[in-house]
C-alpha cells in the first residue's frame, strides 16, 4: 500500500473514533493554523498607518499558497459575533522572511468591518483567510517605465507592487484629502530621497479632484508607461476613458475594490438562479411565496420563521427581514430564511 | 380542549396586544445579540469537546475503578452538553446569526443516533409549530402514550407507564424511532415508499457509526479495558437518556400544562400563536447549573416563544416573560426538576387508565402559581 493510501486509511478510521464530529474538529482546538486546517489567519499586530488607516500583520495558516504582488486576499472577521467577509490587497512583499503578510485597512464612513480591523481589532485574534486572487499584478516582464495612479486606500495594491519589485523609471500619482491621509508617506517619502520614485501627491482638499487632463502635465510620458491605477470609481472611469481616447488602453490595468454598491430598496427583481427563473417581488412577499408562485421548488416548514427549514444562499442583491425590518446582504455564505425575507432590491437566490 | 379554559378571560385584542410585547422582547435580544453570544457558545462547544477527550482518555484506563467512575461521569455530562446545550440549540438554527458554517443549524451532526436532518424536520417544524395540538404535535406521548384526558383509552396504554421507562432508557433510539414515524410507516406499503427508505438508511448509517465508535472503536483501543470501557460508554447513554427524556417530559407534560384541539388553531393570529406556546410548556426551576445541564430547556415556555433565541438569553427573558404571564393573569407553570418529573410520571401513571368522561380539571395546587 502506498503511504498515501495508508494516511487515508488511518484518516478513516481517524473519523470513526470522533464521529459525528471530524478529526480537525478536535485538532482546531490546539492547532488552528495547522497545515491541512480550513485556512485561517493569526493577527499578530496592528500598526496604525493614518487617523483612520492601519496595517495588520497576518500570521497564515500553513495552507497559505503565497501571493503575487498586487494581489488581494478575502478575510472572514468576526464583528459583534457575526462573521462578516471582505477583500482587503496584501500590502507585504511576496518574499517576507517571517512568512507574514500584510493587509492595510482604511477605515470607511459605517464600514462595520474596516472599522473594526483598524480600531478594535487584537493581536492573537484568529481571522478566516482565502487564497489571494486578483489579476491587478504585474507582467513577467519588466517594463521600462511604469505609472502608478492612485487615490486614497487605492494605494494598497501598488504598495504590495512597489515593496515586491525595483523599477528603473516609477512615477506614482497619488490622491488624497490632506498631507496627513496619505498612507505610507513616509515610506513613500524615504523612496523618493533615495531616488527609487518620483512622486506627485494631489491633495485634494486644497487641489480639488485629480482632472485626468492634467495628466500630460504631472506625467508627460504618461502614455508610455505601463500604468496601473486603483481608486474610487470616478477616477478608474475617467482614466480608462482617457488611455482609450489615446488608443493606448492595453497599457492600464485598474483594480476596482467595490464593483456594486447594494442599494437596499424595497422589493425588486428576484432571480433563482438554479432554475433560472426571475421575477419580480414586491417589498412585503416573502420570497419563499414568490418562489413558489413561480414554480420554483422552494425547501420550507413552518412558514413563520421559527424551523430554518427554509434556508437558502443569497447569492446577490439585499433582502429585508419581515420581522425586524432589517437588511441582510448577499456574501459568500450567507443563507437567509425565505419564509420572513422580501426583496429589499434586486437579489438572486440558490434555488 | 380543557374543560375550564384559563385564557377564556382575554379579549382578542388582549391577545394581540399580548403579541406585541412578546414581539418587542424578541426584538430586543435581536439588536442586543453580539460578541459576549458567541463567545459563550464557542466557549460552551470547546469545553465539550475537551471534556469528552479528557474522558475517554481516563476510560482507556477503565479497568482501574476510580478511572472508571471519574471517565463515565465526565463521558455522561459530555454526550449531555453535546445533545442539550450545544446540539439541540445549534440546530434550532439559534446561532446561525453568527455566520460560522461550523456552528450552523445546516451544517451540525451531533451525537445521537437520529441524524440532525430528519429530527429538524419532526422536532423544529411539526414539534414547534404545533406545539401540543392533539394530532399534529407527535411530541404529545411520542404516539405511545396517552397525555390528555380527552385522548381515546386503548387497552395497550395500561403498558404506558412501562413503554415510557424503557423510552427513557433508550431514549435517542425512541426519538430515532419517533422522527422517522416509524408506526404508520411500517405498513406494507409505506414501507416501500423510496423517500421513507432513503431516511431508513440516513438512520441506520448514522446508528451504524454511533455504535462503532462507542461500544467497538473506544473500547478497542482501551485494550485490557476493553469491557469496562464498553460498560462505562453504555452508562454514559444511558445517563443521557435519562436525563434528556426527564428534563423534555418536564417540557410539556406536567399537570397544568394545556393541550389544543385541531380546530383551534385554524386562522390562528400570531397573538393566540404566541398564547398557545405559553400555555402549552412548562419550565424547570432551578440553579444556573441546572439551567445548563438542560440545555435551557428548563425556560421551556421561553423557548417556545422564541425557538430561535440564542440559549444563554433564555434567563433574563424568562423574566420578562413571567411578568407578561402575571399581568395578562396566566398560570406559568414552573417548579423543581423533581417535582415536574414527578407530575408528569403521574400523568403517565393516572393516564393508562381510562377515565369515565373528561374530567373538570382544577389547578393543581402543588404547582407553583403565577396567576392572579
Ligand atoms: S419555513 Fe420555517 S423558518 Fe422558514
Amino acid at each position: 500500500m502506498t503511504s498515501a493510501a495508508l494516511r487515508r486509511r488511518a484518516w478513516k478510521l481517524l473519523e470513526m473514533v470522533t464521529t459525528p464530529l471530524l478529526p480537525s474538529d478536535y485538532l482546531d482546538l490546539v492547532s488552528p493554523l495547522r497545515a491541512g486546517a480550513d485556512l485561517r489567519g493569526r493577527i499578530e499586530a496592528v500598526h496604525p498607518e493614518t487617523s483612520d488607516a492601519a496595517t495588520i500583520v497576518i500570521k497564515p495558516g500553513r495552507g497559505w499558497r503565497g501571493h503575487t504582488a498586487g494581489q488581494y486576499v478575502r478575510i472572514g472577521v468576526d464583528v459583534d459575533g457575526r462573521r462578516l467577509w471582505r477583500a482587503y490587497s496584501i500590502t507585504s512583499p511576496t518574499n517576507r522572511r517571517d512568512g507574514r503578510v500584510t493587509i492595510t485597512v482604511k477605515a470607511i464612513p459605517d464600514g462595520k468591518v474596516s472599522n473594526h480591523l483598524v480600531r478594535r481589532a487584537t493581536p492573537g485574534t484568529l481571522i478566516q483567510l482565502d487564497q489571494p486572487t486578483g489579476d491587478f499584478v504585474l507582467p513577467q516582464a519588466k517594463p521600462a517605465k511604469v505609472l502608478y495612479l492612485t487615490a486614497g486606500s487605492g494605494i494598497t495594491p501598488v504598495m504590495g507592487m512597489l515593496r515586491d519589485i525595483e523599477f528603473d523609471d516609477v512615477v506614482m500619482v497619488h490622491c488624497a484629502p490632506q498631507p496627513q491621509d496619505v498612507i505610507f508617506r513616509n515610506e513613500l517619502h524615504d523612496l523618493v530621497a533615495d531616488k527609487k520614485l518620483r512622486l506627485t501627491e494631489v491633495h485634494t482638499d486644497t487641489d480639488g479632484m485629480l482632472d485626468i487632463a492634467r495628466l500630460d502635465e504631472l506625467v508627460p510620458d504618461w502614455a508610455e508607461r505601463e500604468t496601473w491605477a486603483c481608486g474610487p470609481a470616478g477616477l478608474l472611469d475617467a482614466a480608462e476613458e482617457h488611455w482609450t481616447e489615446h488608443g493606448v488602453q492595453e497599457r492600464l490595468h485598474t483594480e476596482r475594490f467595490r464593483p456594486s454598491i447594494v442599494v437596499a430598496g424595497d422589493g425588486g427583481e428576484v432571480t433563482f438562479s438554479a432554475t433560472g427563473k426571475t421575477v419580480d417581488a414586491d417589498g412585503a412577499t416573502p420570497l419563499l411565496d414568490i418562489g413558489e408562485e413561480a414554480g420554483v421548488l422552494m425547501p420550507s416548514g413552518c412558514r413563520m420563521g421559527i424551523c430554518f427549514g427554509c434556508v437558502t444562499p443569497l447569492k446577490a442583491g439585499a433582502v429585508r427581514d419581515l420581522r425586524t425590518g432589517e437588511i441582510t446582504e448577499a456574501e459568500p455564505g450567507v443563507l437567509i430564511q425565505t419564509c420572513v425575507s422580501a426583496a429589499a432590491g434586486p437579489c438572486d437566490i440558490e434555488r | 380542549m380543557t374543560a375550564i379554559d384559563p385564557t377564556a378571560h382575554l379579549t382578542a385584542e388582549q391577545i394581540e396586544e399580548l403579541g406585541r410585547e412578546l414581539d418587542a422582547i424578541r426584538d430586543e435580544v435581536i439588536a442586543g445579540r453580539g460578541e459576549k453570544d458567541a463567545a459563550y457558545i464557542r466557549k460552551v462547544i470547546s469545553a465539550q469537546r475537551k471534556l469528552e477527550l479528557v474522558s475517554r482518555g481516563v476510560l482507556l484506563f477503565s479497568i482501574f475503578p476510580p478511572a472508571w467512575l471519574l471517565g463515565t461521569a465526565g463521558l455522561s455530562v459530555a454526550k449531555i452538553m453535546d445533545n442539550m446545550e450545544i446540539g439541540h440549540n445549534v440546530l434550532h438554527g439559534q446561532w446561525d446569526w453568527m455566520r460560522d458554517p461550523k456552528i450552523h443549524s445546516t451544517t451540525w451532526e451531533w451525537d445521537h443516533v437520529s441524524p440532525s436532518e430528519q429530527w429538524k424536520h419532526s422536532h423544529n417544524e411539526l414539534h414547534h409549530t404545533y406545539t401540543n395540538v392533539i394530532g399534529k404535535d407527535n411530541d404529545l406521548g411520542y404516539g405511545i402514550m396517552r397525555v390528555d384526558e380527552d385522548q381515546k383509552w386503548h387497552p395497550f396504554h395500561l403498558g404506558q407507564p412501562l413503554w415510557n421507562f424503557i423510552n427513557a432508557c433508550f431514549f435517542e433510539y425512541g426519538i430515532a424511532a419517533y422522527d422517522l414515524e416509524l408506526g404508520k410507516n411500517l405498513h406494507k406499503r409505506r414501507r416501500r415508499n423510496p423517500e421513507f427508505r432513503a431516511r431508513a438508511k440516513a438512520v441506520g448509517r448514522k446508528i451504524r457509526k454511533q455504535v462503532l465508535k462507542d461500544y467497538v472503536i473506544h473500547p478497542l483501543l482501551s485494550g485490557p479495558s476493553f469491557l469496562t470501557t464498553l460498560a462505562a460508554t453504555f452508562t454514559a447513554n444511558l445517563v443521557r437518556n435519562i436525563w434528556s427524556h426527564s428534563v423534555i417530559m418536564c417540557g410539556h407534560f406536567p399537570e397544568g400544562v394545556q393541550v389544543f384541539e385541531r380546530q383551534s388553531i385554524k386562522g390562528e393570529t400570531r397573538g393566540q400563536w404566541y398564547l398557545r406556546q405559553m400555555m402549552g410548556s412548562a419550565n424547570i426551576s432551578g440553579s444556573r447549573a441546572m439551567h445548563f445541564m438542560t440545555g435551557n430547556l428548563s425556560h421551556q415556555i421561553e423557548h417556545h416563544l422564541f425557538p430561535d433565541l440564542p440559549s444563554n438569553r433564555y434567563a433574563e427573558v424568562a423574566v420578562k416573560v413571567r411578568a407578561l404571564f402575571q399581568k395578562y393573569e396566566l398560570q406559568y407553570v414552573t417548579g423543581p426538576l423533581p417535582k415536574q418529573v414527578f407530575s408528569a410520571w403521574r400523568k403517565v401513571f393516572r393516564l393508562s387508565l381510562p377515565n369515565k368522561k373528561p374530567k373538570v380539571k382544577t389547578p393543581d395546587r402543588k404547582q407553583e402559581l403565577v396567576a392572579g
